[in-house]
């Protein structure tokens, strides 16, 4: 596994963050845009592509390519690659606006005339959705079915469901998980169009909490059929069937999902020992999934959102998650809200706002999209 | 290999407004003809009605007529929605206000570009708690689309829907590609045999695909239609399906391909039970 995000490059920046309790978020300095905080990755600007897939070149998929070439990760698919052939390993990637901000770019570049954009912008390459999907396939030189996967904030946590699916049904043997999401115009000005960016640093479960941080990130994982570390034990995916862009409002799609993923990996609700939950910092938003979660597990699981740190990187809030939990089943560690000060009173599920020690063998990850798209992962150690 | 019965189709295009007129200019007993404006979808309460774009109307319409021919509850049937532009139009319009500094989006619009927009629309119209998820693959969408909603099938031992779906992009965004009509398919897949269905389809993928298997339609009148949508990349296989003729061929997914065979299911009888892949 590997990861990008605010909290730095590679998983041990990620895990320092987290014990140190040090937030990614600045204040928004992207794009020309001012409005409240953003969890900026450092670096980006300057992350050069590698020659071979350079056609591809845009903010979104240096991200990915910083990921690749972190932790070793693009070393361990190559042996993977020697292992099951370059065509049996897939990539399966989750992003909600991919390369966009290219096109965003261009658009304020077009011809005064004819309207044209210019002429080197490769939409197909940058801005579409496949564009993730076709970069991290060219660039770790993979042969196998490829898969951008756009459900939004959900996106990168359906993809983990999507290769499973494709290992199950023996399409593949191996597949290469993850998502990118990049600071956009696209992302920044529409939360702002619904009021949903925080003015300050976002403070999930806080009493206070007056919306989300918006931040990027990249993260991949090799899913296997059998290996070392930590595994895929369950997933569920439901849909909220209710609104666009407000979740359900007893959080009935939450709950199905979770309820989903258990019934899979075939545990009880007292068998997982943390929840990451998607907590995105919208009063809305953590109220209706704390309502889920103690339906689910009651107030004895501790449970937490990381958002703090990273900011909400929505499509690839899956996949960063996914590595957070991970790290809190290798590294020993569940992570506490920052900046909660006074905890939301009428939250009953068991919401941390500290670090605690503690060795959990079974964590739950929530994503939660909009178009009412629900995902539940749960990982765990095989013993 | 994954084995899946056709349990179900819809179809929206030029000439091809439902499956019945659809089926006629498969067969080559009518023109493809014009593009028509695929209707509003009656099970969308009147607001969201008014909030969805054609490219919304063209996925909901056949995802509609596929899961009514096979019978299928929308509200606890899986969905898989693939579709390269997604509302491009809607796309431009955004991308056309983020152009002007300080001008601000609409939240309805911001809430509307999400890729899944479609797969949204149908489980709230529904009132849906299935799973639904949504793909973006430029012109290996129907490629990818069936992979994914075929191994769903088969993994799940539960039927799926396939909806592929794309309006052409708007200028300047269509700069780099070819210019076509809408089209819009969409396929229940069963993972067992079931009664009325279609045709039973196999399918895997090959890195190293055959360029003897076909990928465009047979009668050369699609071929345009083929070749300007990606959506329209599931002519071949519905073409098959109206022929009930037995078939094999490949489609595109990057520099592999998704290789299929059909076969037809006769409809006086029920198929027999076949063993399942291992």
């Amino acid at each position: 596994m590997t990861a990008v995000s605010a909290m730095g490059i590679g998983r041990a920046a990620m895990l320092d963050a987290l014990r140190a309790r040090r937030s990614g978020l600045r204040p928004c300095d992207f794009g020309g845009l001012t409005h409240g905080f953003v969890g900026r990755v450092h670096g980006v600007e300057e992350h050069a592509l590698p020659p071979a897939p350079a056609a591809f070149d845009c903010r979104n998929n240096r991200l990915a390519d910083m990921a690749l070439r972190a932790d070793g990760f693009d070393a361990a698919v190559a042996r993977a690659r020697e292992r099951y052939g370059a065509g049996r390993i897939a990539v399966v990637v989750g992003t909600s606006t991919s390369g966009i901000l290219s096109s965003e770019d261009a658009y304020r570049a077009r011809d005064p005339e004819t309207g044209a954009l210019p002429a080197s912008h490769d939409i197909a390459r940058t801005h579409d959705m496949f564009s993730l999907a076709r970069y991290v396939r060219a660039a770790l030189g993979l042969k196998g079915p490829a898969l951008s996967v756009s459900a939004a904030c959900a996106s990168s946590a359906k993809a983990f469901v999507d290769a499973r699916h494709l290992i199950a049904a023996g399409v593949c043997d191996a597949a290469v998980v993850g998502g990118a999401d990049s600071l956009c115009r696209l992302t920044l000005s529409g939360f702002a169009a619904l009021e949903l960016i925080a003015p300050g640093p976002g403070r999930p479960c806080d009493a206070a909490r007056d919306g989300i941080s918006i931040g990027e990130a990249a993260a991949f994982a090799l899913l296997e059929r059998k290996g070392d570390g930590v595994a895929l034990l369950g997933t569920g995916e439901s849909s909220d069937g209710h609104h666009m862009s407000a979740p359900h409002p007893e959080g009935l799609g939450a709950i199905a999902a979770m309820r989903a993923a258990l019934r899979m990996a075939g545990l009880a609700p007292g068998a997982i020992e943390y929840v990451n939950l998607h907590g995105t910092g919208t009063p809305a938003n953590d109220a209706t999934e704390d309502r889920a979660v103690f339906e689910v597990f009651g107030d004895a699981v501790p449970c937490s959102s990381t958002k703090g740190w990273t900011g909400h990187t929505l499509g690839a809030s899956g996949i960063l998650e996914a590595v957070i939990s991970a790290l809190c089943i290798e590294d020993r560690l569940l992570p506490g809200c920052l900046r909660v000060g006074t905890l939301d009173p009428s939250f009953r599920a068991l919401v941390l706002t500290a670090n605690r020690e503690a060795a959990p063998r079974r964590v739950m990850s929530n994503a939660f999209g909009f178009g009412g798209i629900n995902c539940s992962l749960i990982f765990g150690e095989l013993r | 290999m994954i084995r899946a019965w056709i349990a179900g189709v819809g179809v929206w295009g030029p000439g091809m407004a439902g499956w019945e007129a659809a089926r006629a200019v498969l067969r080559g007993e009518a023109e493809v003809g014009m593009p028509a404006a695929p209707p509003a979808p009656g099970f969308l309460a009147p607001n969201e009605r008014r909030r969805v774009g054609a490219a919304v109307r063209l996925a909901l319409v056949v995802a509609q007529e596929a899961a009514s021919m096979a019978e299928r509850d929308p509200a606890d049937l899986r969905s898989v929605f693939a579709t390269a532009n997604g509302d491009g139009a809607l796309v431009h319009a955004i991308l056309e206000t983020l152009g002007v500094p300080g001008r601000p989006l609409s939240p309805t619009q911001f809430h509307n570009s999400v890729h899944n927009a479609a797969a949204g629309y149908w489980t709230i119209g529904h009132r849906a708690r299935a799973p639904a998820d949504c793909l973006g693959c430029h012109d290996a969408s129907f490629a990818a689309g069936l992979l994914k909603a075929a191994a769903e099938a088969a993994t799940e031992r539960e039927p799926v829907l396939l909806c592929c779906y794309d309006a052409p992009l708007p200028p300047p965004l269509d700069a780099m590609r070819a210019g076509g009509a809408a089209f819009a398919a969409a396929v229940v897949l069963s993972p067992e045999p079931c009664a009325g269905a279609l045709g039973r389809i196999e399918l895997d993928y090959a890195d190293e695909p055959d360029p003897a298997w076909p990928d465009a339609p047979r009668a050369a009148a699609l071929r345009a239609l083929h070749a300007g949508n990606p959506a329209a990349r599931a002519l071949r296989l519905l073409e098959s399906l109206a022929l009930g003729a037995e078939d094999r061929f490949a489609i595109a997914l990057l520099d592999g391909a998704v290789r299929v065979s059909v076969a037809p299911c006769p409809t006086d009888a029920p198929s027999a039970p076949t063993e399942s892949a291992p």
